[in-house]
Parts: structure tokens; sequence; C-alpha cells
């Protein structure tokens, strides 16, 4: 039961970082994509109706964590304070900035909130991409399960590579996104930001491995013990030669849920290479939280699991017609846009 | 009690209560936004149903106050989002030794906020906010209710995990120490539960009645936005009577009777009851003295908050001497006077609502300059209201994080991983914030109040030149 629930939390933060990741890796190319007033209303009204939506799921993911694994969610919040709430310090910016747009029509406002959108868009995903790189290492728990990572130490080489690569793989999604839902010259600057961007993501994607099998042996020793989770990288690196081509056929549909299928890939991938650690310790550190050291009782995730699956189904069908509605493509390309709402 | 926990407690109170001042509005006006979008949508003249029994002309305003007041509620939305993500961090970050001991049970009702109610209110409100033009009439008026259903949801799973730390249920303790659910059902129908969300959601309500009226009355006096404002004013004091009433019977009553019957320290707090006794007074006015143990009263009635708490005019109520005093509330005027703030206000908006009604039935209302200044004035009174029961409730439950089982002190992060310092530090950094916040949230709500409704008035008009509102929609 502890396992079912390793693998819903992590099907619920892909969800996230693929829904919120395409309005985050907007922001974080806001000002460079769009440079016009009427470019960047076009940007900003593209995520507005389903960017809270989208950050809901984080949220919710939050709240399955607590439920779920009540001491890695004590641990972790705790230990990585200062992390989190510049996390919650962005979130409220970006949110304002996002929100409040449109209530003055006066250009000094807009450019500020689409700044402080964009700002807060870019420092958003490479704190993610911070955060899974220190999960990845693992933190210094003690035996009571709990730590304390001083900001500059959150902030270490490995954990700001995963950054960059988190914001790569975010940005490129954002440009993917735009230049399928966008028109005009937003669409062709993010196409050719897209194009260029995939050659970051693949150099980082494999660059990453030598340094990953460094500060965490046992997670490559973790998939080849399981032969079938290879299928998970696998699919991270075909997602890519899959992106690669549909860029450049201007597939921009297709391109966006090939970046989709990356963004599951490289987090499966962590997910299968983790398990069963859910906050791991860093090498050598017996105290790691694992699915059977940090679960709440049984009881309460097996009545959980009922009301779970009750809760996706509903929020599936919001899902679905939330995204065929504001994702009504002009005629013709309907069907590519409601291969949005699949994952 | 060491400095790491109270520079917490100091950032839990200031998150919490800058973050609950857009939840009562948000709450309270989605009822309001319903009723206006149904008037518009399902009214016509020959409706069975008499409230829905509406003129063109009414439809068209009640369409034009739906679309202000939604325009206001999607600034007071973002705002009450924003400052709500803290919240349910701040269990993991500042409370960590609590998330650990309690997540298991209100890590449920937690989740379940999130799964059921704000994955609707999110998806419906970006469909409301789209507007009336892209989607059919139908969706905008269901977007509407689901609106109103996520964040009346919403709150129902927050009083869930509150009734459950203020008398726990459906748990055991484990190996660990740690409490752990045995009934999903239990936890669901706590008998803390019914009362305490009914107050709550009571007292949001009231928050948007009173909005709504002060906006309609302050349009009257600045003579503009005439339909507009008659309707706002006559929905804003019949509903704010209404649920005045309903708010000290049954659910302040009942309330009232679960602090009395599980909590009884909580309870002598807030009347400031040192002396047990068989027919206690209830006092009206009066000052709990902590060091001679007393209660300086000025003004009471003899025996009457015995038959308030029970009917029986010699029910015996324990006095806090009779308590031990690590189980007093550690600050028990605070009890005692937010608990007073609560109820004297809520005496007086019941009076102002009734006066109102009153006037409206005499056909007086719309021209007593008096009354619209009251009414205009008067809606601050009703936040304070609002914190003031919240600070009885959460300052009453102390010492307890979960009342008899797990205290404050011992549910706060660990100061080794969370030290003193590092929480002024954030305390700080969300006072600039937050204060920052408040300045814009005045400036655009101001601007969307001056603008006015969208009934075809662009400027202020001179007396008696109103134009007729737009035509039906």
């Amino acid at each position: 039961m502890e396992s079912v629930w390793f693998v819903l939390l992590a099907v619920m933060v892909t969800v996230y970082v693929v829904l919120d990741g395409f309005d985050l890796g907007s922001g974080a190319l806001h000002l460079i994509v769009a440079r016009k007033e009427e470019e960047r209303e076009e940007v900003t009204s593209a995520i507005g109706p389903v960017w809270n939506g989208n950050e809901v799921w984080l949220l919710a993911s939050g709240g399955v964590l607590f439920m779920a694994f009540p001491k890695v969610y004590a641990g972790a919040f705790s230990g990585l304070y200062f992390g989190l709430i510049l996390v919650l310090w962005l979130l409220i910016g970006r949110g304002l900035a996002l929100e409040l747009r449109h209530q003055l029509d006066n250009p000094l406002w807009r450019s500020a909130c689409d700044v402080i959108f964009s700002l807060s868009s870019l420092g958003l995903a490479v704190v993610f991409g911070v955060a899974i790189g220190n999960v990845v290492r693992g933190v210094p728990l003690n035996a009571e399960g709990y730590f304390s990572l001083p900001l500059f130490n959150i902030l270490n080489w490995y954990a700001l590579l995963v950054g960059i690569f988190g914001l790569v793989v975010l940005a490129t999604h954002g440009a993917t996104f735009l230049a399928f839902k966008a028109r005009g010259k937003v669409r062709e600057r993010a196409a050719v930001i897209g194009r260029r961007l995939w050659w970051v993501q693949l150099v980082l994607f494999f660059g990453l491995i030598g340094p990953t099998y460094a500060v965490r042996e046992d997670m490559l020793e973790n998939l080849f013990d399981h032969p079938w989770t290879l299928v998970f990288p696998l699919l991270a690196t075909g997602a890519l030669v899959a992106l690669f081509v549909y860029q450049r056929r201007r597939l921009f549909g297709r391109a966006f849920l090939a970046s989709a299928l990356f963004i599951l890939g490289i987090l499966t991938t962590m997910a299968a290479g983790l398990y069963p650690n859910v906050l791991p310790a860093r090498e050598g550190n017996p105290n790691g939280l694992t699915v059977d050291n940090a679960a709440a009782d049984s009881y309460g995730l097996e009545v959980a699991l009922v009301w779970w699956s009750f809760g996706m189904l509903l929020t599936a069908g919001y899902f679905i017609y939330a995204y065929r509605l504001f994702f009504r493509a002009p005629a013709g390309e309907d069907a590519r846009a409601s291969g949005l709402e699949s994952h | 009690m060491s400095s790491e926990v109270t520079v917490d407690r100091l950032q839990f109170t200031l998150t919490i209560t800058y973050h609950y001042l857009f939840p009562i509005l948000t709450m309270g006006l989605a009822l309001f936004i319903v009723y206006f979008k149904t008037v518009s949508y399902a009214g016509r003249e020959g409706h069975r149903f008499r409230p829905l029994r509406k003129t063109d002309s009414e439809r068209a305003t009640a369409e034009g106050a739906a679309r202000f007041w939604t325009k206001i509620f999607a600034v007071n939305f973002a705002f009450g989002v924003v400052t709500g993500i803290p919240m349910e961090f701040q269990f993991g970050t500042n409370w960590a030794q609590f998330s650990n001991y309690a997540g298991g049970v209100i890590g449920q009702t937690l989740a379940m906020e999130g799964v059921f109610a704000f994955f609707l209110e999110s998806v419906f409100l970006g469909i409301l906010l789209v507007g009336a033009d892209r989607v059919s009439p139908r969706l905008h008026w269901l977007a509407a209710i689901a609106v109103f259903v996520g964040s009346w949801l919403s709150g129902w799973f927050i009083i869930a995990t509150n009734a459950w730390m203020q008398h726990p249920v459906g748990y055991s303790t484990d190996g660990e120490g740690n409490v752990k659910l045995d009934s999903f059902g239990d936890l669901l129908t706590n008998p803390w539960l019914p009362w305490q969300y009914m107050h709550n959601m009571g007292g949001a309500a009231i928050t948007g009645a009173f909005v709504v009226g002060a906006v309609g009355a302050f349009y009257l006096l600045m003579d503009r936005h005439h339909h507009f404002a008659r309707m706002c004013l006559r929905v804003g004091v019949i509903a704010g009577f209404v649920l005045c009433v309903l708010q000290i019977f049954p659910s302040g009553d009942r309330q009232a009777k679960n602090v009395f019957d599980h909590q009884p320290a909580t309870f002598a707090a807030m009347e400031g009851l040192f002396e047990t006794s068989e027919g206690a007074p209830l006092v009206i006015i009066g000052n709990p003295d902590t060091r001679d143990r007393e209660l300086e009263s000025t003004l009471e009635m003899p025996k009457f908050l015995s038959f308030l708490t029970s009917r029986n005019w010699t029910e015996r109520v324990t006095g806090l001497n009779d308590i031990p005093e690590d189980q007093w509330p550690d600050s028990v005027p605070l009890v005692y006077y937010a608990y007073h703030i609560m109820v004297g206000l809520g005496t007086i908006l019941l009076a102002i609502a009734g006066i109102g009604v009153l006037l409206l039935w005499r056909r007086r209302l719309y021209t007593s300059k008096p009354m619209l200044w009251t009414l205009m004035l008067a809606f601050p009174f009703t936040y304070i209201a609002n914190i003031a029961g919240w600070t009885t409730a959460e300052t009453g439950r102390q010492p307890w994080l979960v009342y008899g089982l797990l205290r404050t002190e011992d549910g706060a992060s660990p100061a080794e991983s969370v030290p003193a310092g590092t929480t002024i530090f954030t305390i700080l950094g969300f006072s600039g914030l937050y204060l920052f916040m408040s300045l814009l949230f005045i400036v655009l709500i101001l601007r969307i109040v001056n603008q006015g409704p969208d009934d075809g008035e662009a400027e202020p008009e001179p007396a008696g030149a109103q134009p007729e509102p737009a035509g039906a929609a």
C-alpha cells in the first residue's frame, strides 16, 4: 500500500511538472519571446485561465505527501526551510503578477507585472530543479528524521546543475507550448528558441549521468537491478528524439506531447531510481526515509485510495473539459489541441 | 515556552490572520454571485417560484451585479490563493513535529481539500472569468455555482481539520507515539464539525452581505448606479439580518455548548469565570484579573450563563480555579476579550441589519442618509468579528495544539532545523510583502468600485438623471 502511494505521488508530481511546467516555461521566456504589449497579452492570456488549476497539482501533491508520508513532509519542509519559503514568495509574486496584470491599463504597471512574472517563473523553475537535485543527492537526516540545510548548502554544485537542467527542460516545454498555441512572431521566436534549447537539453541530459552517479551510485544500480525500469530512461531518450523531429517538421502539437513525455521519462527514471527511498539520506547515512519507515498507517492509506480515485476522476473530467474549452484551436488543429489533456 | 515556539506561533498568527481576510469574502461573495447569476439566468416574469419572478430590467441589473461582484471576487480570490499556499507549507516548515505527529489523520482532510475543492474551484473560476461572451449563459451560471461549491467545500475540509484539533476523534496512538487514523467516518462526522462549520460559514456570508450592502449604500450616497445600488442594499440587509440571527441561534449557541462540554478551560476563559458555580452569571461588561483570580464585573445577568449553556438555571459551570493552571489558555484575557468582541460586534451587526430590514419594509431605506452611512461603514466590523471568533477558537485551545493530546510547544519544528532567528527573518519578509500587497489590494478594489457596474452609466450623473440600465443580457 505504501508503494502504491509512492507511485501515485510520482504520478501527481509528474502531472504537476507537465502542466505547470508549460506555464512556468512560458513565463521564463516571456520577456524574450514576447516583446510588444499585444504579444505579451497573447502569452499571458494563453495561460491565464489554466495556470491556477495547474498550480493546484502542486498543492494537491503536497497534501498527498502530507497524508501518505508525514515524516517526509515534516523532515523535508523544515530541513529545506529557506528553499520552501523562497518557493512561497516566488509563487506569491508570480500569481499576483499574472492575475493583476489585466487590472490596470497602464504600460508601466504591465511591464512591472511582466518582469515579476518572468523572473519568478524562472526562479521557480530553477528552485524546483535544485529541490530535486537535493533529494537525489540525499540530505543529512538524523535518527529522528530531521535535518537542517542552510540556504547556501541547499545550493550545492550538484543541485545547482539540476536546477539549470530544470530551467532548460521547462523553458523548452514552454517554448514548445507557445510554438503550438501562439500566433505570429511569438510562435516564430518560440519555435527558434525551442530548437536551440533542445541542444542544451540534450547535453545536460546525458551530461548529468556522470554527476548523478557520483552523488548516488545506487540510483543507477537500482535501475539496472530491475531492468524493466530502464523503460523510463528509454522513454525520455525516445521523447527527446521525437521532440527534435517534430520541432523540425513544425508539428508543434506533437512536439509539445513529446516534451511532456520527456518530462514524464526523466521524473519516472528518478522515482524508479530512488525507490524505496522517499527522502534519501546522503550516501552512507542509514537514516533515509523510505516507504517502509515514513508512511502513514495502512488503514488511512487504504481509505485515501478510495476517495483519491474518485477525486482524480472528477478532476480529470474538469481538466479535460476546461482544456477543450480554452485550447480549441482554430479550424484544423482541434485534433492536436485535444492531445493536451491526455497527460 | 522556548523562543522558537513563540516566533513560530507569531508567524503562523500573522500569515493565517492575513490569509483568512480573503477567504472570508471569497466564500461570502460566492454565495451572492450565485444569487445574482441565478436571478439573471433563470428569472422571468411568470416564474412559478416567487423569488425568481423578475422583470427583464431586474434581470439585467442582476447580471450587471453578478459581473461587478465577479470582478471584485477575482482580485480577492487571487490574494486568497497566493496567501493560502503558505498555510499548508508552514505545517511542514515551522510545525514539523506536529505534521509528523498528526499527518496520518489531518493529512486526510488537507489532501482532500486539494483533490476535491481546489481543482473544482480553480478550473471553474477560469471559466467564470473568461466571461459570458466566450461561453454559453448556462455554462457561465454553472461555473458560478461550481466556484461557490468549491470554496465552501474548501472551508469544510479546513474546518474538519480544525475540528479534529479542537476535539480529536477516530484516532489511536501508534508505536512511536504518533496518531494514526482509526475511523474515517468518525473523522468526517466529528460532533464538533457541523456547528463550527455553520458558524464559520455564517460569519463569512455575513461579511459578504455587509460588503454587498456597503457598496450599494456608497453608490446611493454618491448618487450613482441607482438600480444596482438598490438591489445590492436590499439583498445585503435581508441576507445580513437572516444570517445574523442564524449566527446567534442555532450555530453560535450550539458551538458554545460544544466548548462547554469538551473544553472546560476554554469555556471558563471565554466567560472569565474563576469560581465554579451552580447558577453562573453572564458577565456583559467585566475584566478578568488573572493575578487575583477574579472577574471584576460591572454589568452581569445572574444565572444566565448556566441557563444559556444548558437551559438550566442551576447548571454547574466549572471555573478556572478548579482547573490546573498548566491547562489554562496561556492568555486568559486574550480569549476573554476576543470572545466578547465577537459577541458584541455580532449583536451590533444584527441590530444594524434589523433596522435596515425595518426601513426597507417602511420604504425608507434608500433615502435614509444616517442608515446609508452606517451600512457603508459597518462592513469592516464583520471582518473583525470573524477574526475575533477565530482568535477565541485558537487561543482558547491553548496550551494544546491538538486538544488534550499534543501541547503547542511540542509541535514546532526542532530548533536545530529551524532556529528562532530564521523564523524572525521570514516573519519580516512576510510582513513587508503583505504590507505591499495590502496597499495594492486597496488600490485595485477602490478602482473597481469607482468604475462601478457596467450599467450604461459611464460617469457620475447629476441627481435625477438616471439612465435606464442596458438591455437584457
